[in-house]
C-alpha cells in the first residue's frame, strides 16, 4: 500500500497533551481527517474518550473531517477557540 | 500590517492607522485581561495561536465586515503570549463618517473573532491553570 506523509501541528491542550508543536505522520494513501484523529486517539491518553473531532484545519483553513488528505499536507486540530 | 502582535498594544497608533479625514467617529474596543473567570482568580494569561490561518481568518472577518459597512475603516490587533491583568489582549479600530457604522461593526468584528479565529487561552492563578473551553469536550 502506498503511504504519504502530512504535517501534524498542535495547539493549546493538544500542544500540552503531545508535548510537541509539530510531527510528521505517515499515512495510507485516502486516509482522512477524521483518520488522523483516530491515531490521536491512540496515540495520546487523555484524548481516547473523544469519540468526535475538534474543529479541523487543513492546510490552514477548517475542513470537514471526511477530508481526503494528499501527501504534504498540513493538519491541525482546533479545540474550542478562545480569542479576544 | 499584520494582525497579531507579541508586544503591547498601541491603541493610539492603531486609531491613526485607520481615520480618515472623512471619518466624523471611531469606535475603539479594547479586550482586556481580568482578575476573574467562572468563580476563580486569574493573574495571567497565556495566549497560543496558529498563526498564519488566524492571520487569514481575522483579514477575512475585516473584509466581510468592511463589506457589510462600506464606509467602515477597520483595524484589528490582538496579541499574544503571556499577559497580566490589566492587559489589552485585542484592540479594534472601527471609523467611519458617522458614529452608527462604527459601533456597529466594531461588535460584529469583536464578535465574529471570538466565534472562528484559532486562538486559545490558558488562565494561570492560585488554584493552577487550565485552557479555557476545554471541559470535557471538543
Amino acid at each position: 500500500m502506498r503511504t504519504m506523509k502530512v504535517r501534524l501541528l498542535f495547539f493549546a491542550v493538544l500542544r500540552d497533551i503531545a508535548g510537541t508543536g509539530a510531527r510528521e505522520l505517515a499515512l495510507a494513501d485516502g486516509a482522512t481527517a477524521r483518520d488522523v484523529w483516530q491515531w490521536m486517539r491512540e496515540s495520546y491518553a487523555p484524548l481516547a474518550d473523544y469519540a468526535q473531532p475538534p474543529l479541523i484545519a487543513v492546510n490552514e483553513a477548517y475542513a470537514a473531517p471526511e477530508t481526503v488528505l494528499r501527501d504534504g499536507d498540513e493538519v491541525a486540530f482546533i479545540p474550542p477557540v478562545a480569542g479576544g | 500590517m499584520p494582525y497579531l502582535t507579541d508586544d503591547p498594544i498601541d491603541s493610539d497608533a492603531l486609531v491613526r492607522s485607520v481615520l480618515r479625514n472623512s471619518d466624523g467617529a471611531y469606535v475603539l474596543f479594547e479586550g482586556v485581561v481580568r482578575n476573574h473567570h467562572e468563580g476563580k482568580r486569574v493573574e495571567s494569561i497565556f495566549y497560543d495561536c496558529y498563526r498564519p490561518m488566524a492571520e487569514k481568518e481575522i483579514g477575512a472577518i475585516v473584509r466581510e465586515v468592511e463589506s457589510q459597512f462600506p464606509d467602515v475603516a477597520l483595524a484589528v490587533l490582538h496579541r499574544l503570549g503571556q499577559l497580566v491583568v490589566g492587559d489589552a489582549s485585542i484592540a479594534i479600530v472601527a471609523s467611519s463618517p458617522h458614529r452608527a457604522e462604527s459601533f456597529s461593526a466594531c461588535r460584529m468584528t469583536i464578535d465574529r473573532i471570538k466565534e472562528t479565529v484559532p486562538i486559545w487561552k490558558k488562565e494561570r492563578g492560585p488554584d493552577g491553570e487550565e485552557w479555557v473551553g476545554w471541559q470535557g469536550k471538543c
